[in-house]
């Protein structure tokens, strides 16, 4: 992956000056249960971190592994897969294909030298709106004291770990 | 070059349409921000803000837009998808251009209403925003495929939804199968003496129909059964029913009831499960007697012929000709064809031993509601007298509300009926008994048609109602057969102890304790209580997430009798509307293999959960039957050469959206 791919169009999302830097999440939620979830958050009028870009798939099982990479290179500090519960997949088991997926994409993601707890899988199912806040509330603040993905000095990234250990 | 500028269609003319939703969008997010911005993002030509885009004058916006700009594209940004994504495709087909050629953005349910920070949640919608223009420019012209619906319907659970819903059906000409668990039909409503607010008897309302559904040509009747199965989708649903066996024949039995007088055991000595174990059967019964259908059955935990082989079967001999008794019967596995399926499993009640201070199965006198309802029944294990199990008539008895309701500890929510089941005891002990009654509530629940009136009357008629929560129940008097309540009054404002005779519980509703195996097994979703989830709690109170699965009656939410025949009444019109439309529509977001990419590596075939991907040997490539593909797409994200391809869901559109929602303009 270029170098500079992890480096490119960063920001702030509110528009302000550089040292407001918000975390960019891209999450992929299933239609059945998670993406149902977030609007069930919305209706209920539940407030979560605006950090949270959903795009939306049919099935967890449909989240290709290079979605999730090709996210990390365009400036995603985090990605979110949101699929139902094991057992509850509208398709009966694509939320398993999407787990095993999940867990290589996580061992990619170390070789590559990108910290695992940006990658998140949950199982959110339709009723859960609280959890969909949680959850979301709880990765961005994660991500946050992360940092933004690529970052060019290594010795800033050391503090930051044991900031926040 | 960035993929958003190679559309499969030339340059696309995009138009895109910001809905304030009132103040639901406007109120948090600048929508004519959002508007300026999106007149600049690439290929897009017209760009509008207005008011609600979903009334008519919003769609007509669409459609005329189409054709005075040549629009080739539409990007609507409002509220989810999957409330109004249909009505803009619509509109996009009524200007002119395929459906599909349309996206539909998310910035009310997933900003404007979950953010406070009005620039964020802005900047957010923004992004939004561009990832759909991104994906719009590479949408392609899509067919619904067409499904035929198979005219016939499943019911599930036989109270008084699944009967109303059945013979709504049959009385259209539908055929059904109603498949009950238990040996009757009836559920509930079939336990109960007077039904609240009109305090008509239940039987008599209840009675002619269980009898109509047994008799009507249109429904098949299974009770005793259950569905083990559940294959297909909208239209085409097979179903799999075990038939438990009640070693009676059914079609052969006439319900004389011969049998049981006959049977060895001269007295009913086994617990009767229909009393909740307050009467007595035998072996050989029948739940009650105008259980439907007529047909007894024999229960081989107890029956001595099961149990040692050695029974004289004077049971079989006052059969006699008829035959009827069947030892060796066994169960039944029945495979049925349906196109809509309503499931209509009711509730259960509320276990008061998990509240360990009101004494329930330690205190002799302390009753259920449900087991009061079988004591005030004529036809109950008492002959309608309410007396002690030590036979004493109760010269006062308590009644306690919201038992497992509106408790942090148990359930949260209010079960809606026991405020008035509890009135409706109320009144039918002290009609029988001459009791002093006192009601022990938090509030008063009666917000249904003559509640408030009934609730008034029984006041009259002298009940005594006792504002406060029963903190303990405790045994006194000299045999400690009395029992005291305790509760801070809340309208006096001190402490009471009340002693009593008998205590009610009224306990409230819960979900089926199977509802979660249930609910896998029709692949829908439950409320976070556990009752099954209806598609919309306004617009879509019958409809599931599954197409083609309708809820009635209390399995969606404690409901009482009138709500749950209205809600049976519009789940068997919505199967109607589905049947007599003949056909359904699908979604064509199908799975389709692109041949000449296909490396035929297999890896695809076993992970269809469908078995739709087969391998065609002469070209050694995979193919796709688009009418068992349900568009998953997992077959799609394992391709290692990229030749499979699902519609509306193409890799290109999904990388679009990810390049949109990340890329800052
Ligand atoms: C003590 C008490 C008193 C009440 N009094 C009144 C009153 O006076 N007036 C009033 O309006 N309402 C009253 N109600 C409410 C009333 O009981 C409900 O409104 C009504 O019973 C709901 O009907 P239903 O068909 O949805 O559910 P149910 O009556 O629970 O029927 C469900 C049926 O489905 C069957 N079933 C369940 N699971 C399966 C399965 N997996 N497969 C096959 N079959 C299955 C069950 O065996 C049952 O027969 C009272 C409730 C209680 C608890
Ligand atoms: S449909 Fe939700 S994970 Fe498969």
């Amino acid at each position: 992956m270029p170098e500079e791919a992890f480096g490119h169009q960063r920001g702030s999302t509110s528009g302000a000056g550089s040292d407001s830097w918000q975390p960019r999440i891209v999450a992929f939620f299933c239609n059945w249960c998670t993406y149902t979830a977030a609007d069930l958050a919305g209706t209920s009028r539940m407030k979560y971190a605006p950090n949270v870009r959903v795009i939306r798939v049919m099935c967890s099982g449909r989240v290709d592994p290079q979605f999730v990479l090709d996210a990390f290179a365009r400036g995603a500090d985090g990605v979110l897969i949101g699929g139902c519960h094991p057992g509850d997949c509208h398709y009966m088991e694509g939320n398993y294909k999407c787990l095993r997926r999940f867990l290589l994409l996580r061992r990619v993601m170390k070789e590559l030298g990108i910290e695992e707890e940006r990658l998140r899988l949950e199982w959110i199912s339709a009723s859960e709106g609280e959890k969909v806040r949680a959850v979301i509330n709880e990765m961005t603040e994660v991500i946050r004291r992360l940092g933004p993905l690529h970052r060019e000095v290594p010795a800033e990234r050391e503090a930051v770990e044991v900031a926040a250990s | 070059m960035s993929m958003r500028d190679v559309s499969p269609n030339g340059t696309p003319r995009i138009g895109v349409y910001i809905c304030h939703c009132g103040t639901n969008i406007a109120g948090t997010v600048d929508v004519h921000a959002l508007r300026e911005y999106a007149a600049r993002l690439p290929h897009v030509v017209v760009a509008r803000d207005y008011k609600y885009m979903c009334s008519d004058p919003g769609q007509a916006l669409i459609r005329e837009d189409i054709r005075a700009h040549n629009l080739t594209r539409i990007v609507v940004a409002s509220c989810s998808p999957l409330l109004h994504e249909h009505t803009f495709r619509k509109a996009t087909a009524e200007g002119g251009l395929n459906p599909f050629y349309f996206q539909m953005v998310n910035i009310r349910e997933h900003a404007s209403w979950v953010h406070e920070d009005k620039e964020a949640a802005t900047e957010k919608a923004k992004d939004l925003i561009r990832a759909a223009v991104f994906r719009v420019t590479l949408h392609r012209p899509l067919e619904r495929r067409q499904v035929p619906i198979h005219p016939d319907v499943l019911v599930v659970g036989g109270g008084i939804a699944g009967i109303h819903a059945a013979l709504t059906l049959a009385n259209a000409g539908k055929h059904v199968y109603l498949v009950e668990r238990e040996p009757t039909i009836g559920g509930h409503m079939a336990k109960f003496d007077k039904t609240f607010p009109t305090l008509d008897c239940a039987a008599c309302i209840l009675t002619p129909k269980m009898t109509a559904v047994k008799a009507h040509p249109n429904i098949t009747l299974w009770t005793y059964s259950e569905v083990v199965r559940v294959d297909g989708y909208v239209g085409n649903y097979k179903v799999t029913v075990k038939r438990k066996p009640r070693y009676v024949k059914e079609d052969v039995c006439v319900g004389c009831l011969e049998c049981i007088e006959a049977c060895v055991y001269k007295d009913a000595r086994f617990p009767d499960e229909f009393n909740l174990g307050l009467g007595k059967r035998k072996p050989i019964y029948i739940p009650f007697p105008q259980a439907t259908p007529q047909v007894v059955l024999i229960d081989p935990e107890t029956c001595i012929e099961f149990k040692s082989g050695r029974c004289k079967k004077t049971c079989v001999e006052a059969c006699g000709e008829r035959r009827a008794i069947d030892f060796n019967q066994k169960e039944e596995i029945k495979e049925i064809q349906v196109g809509t399926i309503i499931l209509a499993t009711g509730f259960k009640t509320f276990d008061p031993r998990r509240i360990p201070y009101y004494g329930y199965g330690v205190y002799p006198n302390v009753y259920t509601a449900l087991e009061v309802e079988r004591l005030v029944n004529s036809a109950g294990p008492t002959g309608g007298e309410v007396v002690l199990r030590n036979g004493r008539k109760p010269e006062s008895v308590a009644i306690i509300h919201c038992v497992g309701s509106r408790d942090e500890n148990t359930n949260r929510y209010c079960s809606r009926v026991c405020c008035m089941y509890a009135i409706k005891l109320a009144h039918l002990i002290k009609e029988r008994t001459g009791a002093e009654v006192y009601n022990f509530y938090i509030d008063i629940r009666a917000p249904g048609k003559a509640f408030e009136e009934f609730y008034n009357r029984v006041q009259e008629e002298g009940v005594h109602f006792i504002r406060g929560k029963v903190a303990d129940i405790y045994p006194s008097g000299a045999e400690g057969d009395q029992l005291v309540v305790q509760v801070e009054d809340t309208l006096l404002g001190k402490v009471r102890k009340i002693p009593v005779d008998m205590v009610v519980l009224a306990v409230g509703l819960e979900p089926q304790p199977d509802a979660e195996e249930v609910r896998r097994m029709f692949n829908i979703s439950c409320s976070s209580e556990g009752f099954f989830l209806e598609r919309h709690p306004k617009l879509a109170p019958v409809n599931t997430f599954t197409d083609g699965i309708f809820l009635a009656g209390a399995c969606q939410g404690p409901k009482d009798i009138p709500d749950t025949v209205a809600q049976a009444g519009a789940a068997a019109a919505e199967a109607l509307a589905l049947i007599d439309a003949g056909y359904v529509e699908l979604e064509p977001n199908t799975a389709y293999v692109v041949e000449e990419a296909c490396s035929g590596c297999k890896t695809c075939i076993p992970l269809c959960p469908y078995n739709a991907i087969s391998f065609l040997e002469e070209k050694k490539k995979a193919t796709i039957n688009e009418v068992l593909c349900k568009g998953c797409g997992a077959c799609v994200a394992a391709c290692p050469s990229a030749s499979i391809k699902q519609n509306l869901f193409e890799d290109e559109m999904i990388f679009a959206e990810i390049e949109g929602v990340l890329a800052h303009a």
